[in-house]
């Protein structure tokens, strides 16, 4: 089956700074709901703006259903456009101050031909705001500085709706809304990805979220995958010494499992990465001597996971060190229990 | 309203066992065209030396502007409308202006939101902490400034020679370290943290937390640490207070306040954060906070609780101690023991 969207090769470099390193990965067409997860730096959204066509890799390719996205033509570049939708992070900097809420929902729709008038577009409006349970009366007719930011993030994911995408590149689109209000629109997200069956790229540092609405993970450090595979694996029991790291620091509402006083090791400065060996290595509490000769291989440790460490020493006894290998092994279990999925 | 019967983390480094902050009955309100707004409503606690507040609340629950009428930082359209802010016995409310500049920082220290625009971006850091320090203390020399810069870069977790950067070289947990450091270089008695990391992520968060927790402890300083993630709080806080639509809906010991809400909103809020041990429905609180210029009568919560009944929407429920240090305004008590079971209207889905 032809991945929806796949990466080979990708490599992203801003002058001699490489923001992602030589990355595979694809996204099954089939609802997936991925995760990419990572701390500032890691290259997570420098890998959204990839998948979204915003900017070109350094070296490899990106495929959307099959096709070089770089030498699509202009009409199939303008389906891709259609199909695969942002939503970002900031609900306040999104938005021109100067027009109404009904002109940026209206507008994708024209120009994407879904509607001619605005007799066309009202349903079609209407159908999508009730889909992120916003009320037309309370949002249409709107200036965006009259909506509170969750309505606002809210607006963003009906714009994304509107186009009936098949896949939404979601770049920390809750971290800048209250808790309580986060669950809501993670849960609406989670919604639209089970009945309009729209694929998830998940954009986040914060792991319970992903882990919520996710199936799949993938973990970078520095540019590199650390660790991927199903969220149950990844972050229910991390192996690489990054993942454990970003799992110990999720702040729990559970005195059991308060953090510990351990003085971590900063995270280094861009720029400030060794030269050879494994780039976590600064940081690791179990770097030992090749992690600063040798950059670890990614293996895979057990079908649903794939990690670059030297500690995981069975790794090579799973043949297919490969994201795409790893996922569709997965989606192909998940698509023997379920059935039917759309 | 003080909370009791917990135990103190840092020193007592007043020698007196009675509050080092106590707030009575503090009103902030907001002048708008729709009418006055109430951002803080009737608001009362107290903190012992060392001890660890969270304030925690949904935006516009007023948990900022409660943090910045502490400081007395309070703008207009805001205005302090009535209480006492008690900081070591005396009411910061009334303190003549040249007082009051000369107890901020010493006395009483903000952590304010956003380090990224708390930082003068044309002046190196050195200069920043030096302006600090010197407006309270101006007989200080070049010397002495040099050595307790980097002695308070030291103490958050900053090489010394940051001082010689500008804002933009730093990271964002790096800034967020060295405006704890401006915060700290008085050695306050009460520091103020609003939402201290919320740009941060998750790792940093953890060591910008745990930097805040050891200066606290190191100085024997009281914290009000503001925010909105009742994980973060937890983490934190020995003593956890839920703001909601202005008002102190309850108080509480940590673990009681986890383990054993009695707001129905408290538990709410922790309900609505996800774990990482079994997927289930994410489910945030339905409904929004009221506008706070139509605050409706009765309990605020009301119109969101799933226990409200018809006592709710017409008497104000009064703050009520339901276990030592343990208080709570809700109607439920003290007919209940414990917070009945809630039980959300499931929406219909497809």
């Amino acid at each position: 089956m032809t991945p929806l969207i796949e990466l080979r090769g990708v490599k992203r470099t801003y002058g001699a700074f490489t923001a992602l390193d030589t990355l595979s990965l694809s996204v099954p067409d089939r609802a997936a709901t991925i995760a990419i997860a990572g701390e500032s730096g890691s290259g997570k959204t420098t890998l959204a703006r990839i998948l979204l066509g915003f900017i070109e890799p350094t070296e490899g390719q990106v495929f959307y259903r099959g096709k070089d996205i770089a030498t699509m033509s202009a009409a199939e570049k303008f389906t891709f456009r259609r199909e695969v939708q942002p939503i970002f992070q900031d609900p306040f900097d999104v938005f021109n101050p100067f027009y109404r809420i009904d002109h940026v929902l209206e507008m994708p729709l024209y120009r994407f031909g879904l509607a001619k008038t605005r007799a066309e577009a009202r349903p079609l409006i209407e159908d999508a705001l009730s889909r992120v349970g916003l009320r037309p009366q309370d949002t249409l007719g709107r200036f965006p500085h009259e909506l509170s930011g969750g309505q606002r993030q809210r607006i963003m994911v009906a714009r994304a709706v509107l186009l009936r995408p098949r896949l939404i590149v979601a770049d920390e689109p809750v971290s800048m809304v209250d808790a309580s209000l986060r669950a809501t629109i993670l849960d609406e997200i989670r919604d639209l990805n089970r009945t309009l069956g729209i694929a998830f790229v998940y954009i986040t540092h914060d792991l319970t979220t992903a882990f919520q609405i996710c199936d799949d993970i993938v973990v970078l450090y520095q540019g590199k995958v650390a660790e991927a595979g199903a969220v149950e694996c990844v972050i229910g029991a991390p192996r690489h010494p990054y993942s454990q790291l970003l799992v110990s620091s999720i702040p729990l509402p559970d005195l059991s499992r308060r953090w510990g006083d351990d003085e971590m090791q900063a995270a280094p400065e861009q720029g400030d990465r060794p030269s050879a060996g494994c780039r976590f290595a600064p940081r690791c509490p179990h770097a030992m001597d090749q992690c600063w000769r040798v950059d670890p291989a990614h293996t895979r440790p057990d079908p649903d996971r794939l990690i670059a460490c030297h500690l995981d020493r069975e790794g090579a006894k799973l043949p297919g060190a490969d994201i795409a290998q790893v996922f569709q092994s997965r989606n192909n279990a998940a698509q023997s229990m379920k059935g039917t999925a759309t | 309203m003080s909370v009791s019967g917990k135990s103190v983390s840092g020193l007592n480094v007043s020698g007196t066992s009675g509050p080092i902050l106590d707030v009575q009955n503090l009103d902030v309100v907001y002048d708008t065209v729709s009418g006055p707004a109430r951002a803080v409503n009737n608001v009362s606690f107290a903190l012992r030396p060392g001890e660890r507040l969270g304030l925690i609340g949904e935006s516009g629950s007023g948990k900022t502007t409660m943090g910045t009428a502490l400081m007395r930082l309070t703008r207009a359209p805001g205005r302090i409308a009535g209480g006492r802010v008690l900081l070591d016995g005396t009411d910061l409310l009334t303190l003549s202006p040249r007082a009051l500049r000369a107890t901020r920082l010493r006395d009483i220290a903000l952590v304010p939101q956003g380090a990224m625009s708390a930082l003068n971006p044309v002046m190196r850091l050195r200069r920043q902490i030096e302006d600090a320090i010197l407006a309270h203390e101006p007989r200080t020399t070049q010397a002495q400034l040099r050595d307790r810069i980097a002695q308070l870069l030291t103490r958050v977790g900053l090489n010394p020679a940051v001082a010689d950067r500008y804002p933009h070289e730093l990271s964002g947990g790096m800034k967020q370290r060295a405006v704890m450091a401006i915060a700290t270089s008085l050695a306050p008695k009460v520091i103020v943290a609003d939402e201290p990391t919320s740009a941060l992520d998750v790792v940093v968060q953890r060591q910008v937390m745990q930097t805040l927790g050891r200066l606290q402890a190191g100085l024997g300083a009281a914290v009000v640490l503001i925010g909105h993630d009742m994980g973060l709080i937890a983490q934190f806080a020995d003593t956890v207070g839920v703001m909601y639509a202005g008002r102190l809906v309850e108080l509480g010991p940590v673990a009681a306040m986890i383990g054993s809400p009695r707001h129905p909103y408290t538990r709410l809020l922790i309900d609505s954060l996800p774990g990482i041990d079994v997927k289930r429905r994410l489910a945030g609180i339905p409904g929004l906070p009221p506008p706070l210029v139509k605050l409706p009568v009765g309990c605020p919560f009301a119109p969101r609780c799933p226990l409200a009944h018809d006592r709710c929407r017409v008497d104000l429920p009064l703050s009520q101690e339901v276990a030592p240090g343990h208080v709570v305004a809700c109607h439920l008590y003290p007919d209940n023991a414990t917070l009945p079971p809630l039980t959300i209207k499931a929406e219909v889905q497809p």
